[in-house]
């Protein structure tokens, strides 16, 4: 096949160049600018080469410590609402009616945690989690439960867990609900005169048609929950202790509090290659299973 | 492996309450013979799907009784009626290979291993997916998947009988000639009861033995290809069948002659009984009616087209303001000419609103 050539629609992207370019590429760069310097004071710089990576990914450094207790805490805390929040939202979705006006009464009701801003939902749940005030912490220290999560680390991480499943699981379901609506009424004919149970159901056809969307939900939380800040930081504030400060958390008090630029350049970095790495194997793993999909209607 | 019998069948999404003629199935009664290979033709809408949905027990019926062998199943759940049913798409289940998919019926009503291998690989053999056993199934084309979701009904020994609901709209027009045999052939090593639900006279007419002709919730026939043919006892069944379809034609019937746009036609028959006030028709296939040169004890007619299909060329002609199809023999005419038309008495029907009527000799 023949392309035509036309220098002119350099023009057209342009603008997207210039956009990209000044609100990502060209502040990365001053991150990776920073990363590779170390300053006193007085806007004086001094070359450092890769002395912030050495001293981030070593263990026995200060920097290091702190970079890898976060980064821990972190990926057990997206295992954790991932475990928790991608079978709720299938059971959620699957419990959802069907037709009626009872869709759109469950939609509006399961989109209004994900229509709350995040600093409101940390508020929401201090003031919930409260022994003296609060809904749920009066009622469990009544119940002679003592629950404190401002003092207690396994209360505060129960907390922060409670508090992002109650404000994403929403976002899962939904997910799935669509996923579900999409399955054609001749499976579930099929199914049945094919004698399957519930279960058979679930895992011959419900579930596989739902891969795609849970591969989506999956990605969409995990990149959520691993950059979480706002939330966790007006509840516990990444206390008690350092117990729920997760890597977000502690990058704004290298970068702000200790003004260390250097460090939370390349604590930054690193932050985001994690990011991108995962990101790229969820998209492969993604653009196979549409490959795959794709390659068989093309026969059909 | 079942003679089927509907009793006063019928089906309103409306509720019971709605006026009959909104129903969906009017009440219906006919027996399906064990072994037979019916088809269900008309067009969308007509209720074939609901009536099949019924059998099957996917839909439940709002008046009458299903009986299988004698044995009432109106109240049995889909799984306890031992149908196979054939869907318009492909239903095949992803993640399994072609082998699992044909298990599946089997292993979810718990026979033993053995067994499930064996017949899988009989199904197998028959439905010519042998080579694909330990394929994935969604990497199939879509008559093999067709074929899948058939194998899934065959598979169990003990199916009451087979359902299609228009199962080749999904295939390429080459295949659909082969699927169709392969339906034909199983129907005929299997000594199964089959039910065939399309809008497509060609696929209902090569497969069946019976096809019954549907048309806004009714059935307005039930014959053999020939009978629906020769006799279409509805003039709907007239001209969904054959193609072009039946000429029908406003006439005026007296002694046996019939009347049409002030010419005579002679018919075989006289029709004393027809109601009085009933709308009277003429139906002729254009088969039995034939282009000649114009003579004064013919209906004269103008030719406004030729079309040729091939094994034959129908005319297109207007007998004053009606319009008519009429066949060509031999190469006479073009569009603009006058024409006389010969009629086959023998194949000229009366029609008293829309039913057959019944002539004396």
């Amino acid at each position: 096949m023949d392309k035509t050539v036309n220098q002119k629609a350099w023009l057209l992207v342009a603008p997207v160049f210039l956009i990209v370019a000044f609100s990502a590429v060209l502040p990365l760069m001053t991150v990776v600018n920073y990363s590779v310097q170390d300053t006193f004071g007085n806007n004086q710089f001094f070359w450092n080469g890769i002395g912030w990576f050495k001293e981030l990914l070593d263990p026995s450094t200060d920097l290091g410590s702190r970079f890898f207790a976060s980064l821990w805490r972190n990926l057990l805390f997206s295992a954790v609402i991932l475990a928790i929040e991608i079978p709720l939202g299938i059971v959620v979705a699957l419990s959802m009616p069907r037709e009626g006006w009872r869709v759109a009464a469950c939609l509006v009701i399961l989109a209004l945690p994900l229509l709350i801003p995040w600093n409101v939902v940390g508020t929401i749940w201090q003031v919930f989690g409260r022994p003296d005030i609060g809904l749920l912490g009066y009622t469990l220290n009544h119940l002679g439960l003592n629950y404190n999560y401002v003092a207690n680390d396994v209360d505060a991480w129960l907390t922060i867990i409670l508090m992002d499943v109650w404000h994403w699981t929403s976002l899962v379901a939904l997910l799935c609900y669509a996923g579900l609506k999409s399955i054609p009424d001749a499976y579930y004919q099929a199914a049945q005169i094919d004698g399957a149970s519930r279960w058979a159901v679930f895992t011959a056809i419900q579930l596989p048609k739902m891969k795609r969307v849970l591969l989506i939900a999956g990605l969409l939380r995990f990149m959520d929950s691993f950059m979480i800040y706002t939330e966790p930081f007006v509840l516990t504030g990444g206390g008690p202790g350092n117990s729920t400060t997760f890597i977000s958390i502690e990058l704004v008090k290298i970068a702000l509090g200790q003004f260390d630029l250097g460090k939370a350049a390349a604590l930054s970095l690193v932050y985001n290659l994690i990011i991108l790495t995962t990101c790229w194997v969820f998209y492969t793993v993604m653009t196979n299973a549409g490959a795959e999909r794709k390659a068989t209607t093309g026969e059909a | 492996m079942a003679r089927i019998d509907l009793v006063d069948l019928a089906k309103s999404y409306g509720g019971e309450t709605a006026d009959v003629e909104s129903w969906a199935l009017k009440p219906l009664s006919m027996t399906w013979r064990q072994g037979g290979a019916y088809a269900l033709l008309g067009p969308s809408g007509c209720g074939k799907t609901t009536l099949l949905n019924m059998i099957s027990g996917i839909v439940a019926p709002s008046r009458g009784k299903i009986l299988f062998d004698g044995t009432d199943i109106t109240a049995r759940t889909t799984q306890a009626r031992n149908i196979a049913q054939v869907f318009q798409f492909p239903v095949i289940y992803d993640t399994m290979t072609v082998a699992e998919n044909l298990a599946f019926p089997l292993k979810n009503r718990g026979v033993p291993r053995a067994r499930v291998a064996q017949r899988v690989a009989e199904i197998a053999a028959l439905l010519d997916l042998t080579p694909h056993l330990n394929r994935k199934a969604t990497r199939l084309t879509a008559d093999a998947k067709q074929k899948i979701s058939l194998g899934r009904g065959l598979v169990r020994s003990d199916v009451a009988a087979v359902l299609f609901d228009e199962p080749l709209t999904v295939i390429d027009p080459h295949l659909k000639w082969e699927l169709r045999s392969k339906l034909k052939a199983l129907h005929k090593a299997l000594d199964l009861t089959m039910i065939y639900v399309t809008h497509d006279q060609t696929e209902a007419l090569t497969f069946a033995d019976t096809v019954v002709v549907m048309h806004d919730g009714r059935v307005v026939q039930s014959g053999t290809p020939e009978e629906l043919f020769a006799r279409p006892a509805h003039t709907f069944v007239g001209y969904f069948i054959g193609s072009p379809g039946m000429n029908i034609v406003r006439a005026e019937v007296e002694g046996r002659e019939a009347r049409i746009d002030g010419r005579i036609i002679t018919l075989n028959r006289s029709y004393p009984a027809l109601p009085a006030g009933a709308k009277i028709e003429l139906g002729v296939r254009p088969e039995f009616v034939e282009v000649a040169p114009p003579r004064p004890d013919l209906v004269s007619a103008k030719i406004e087209r030729i079309d040729d299909l091939g094994r034959a060329r129908f005319a297109r002609v207007r007998i004053g303001d009606l319009k008519f199809a009429a066949r060509v023999n031999g190469a006479v005419s073009a569009a603009g000419d006058d024409v006389g038309l010969v009629f086959d008495s023998a194949h000229v029907h009366v029609y008293a609103d829309s039913r057959l009527a019944e002539g004396v000799a």
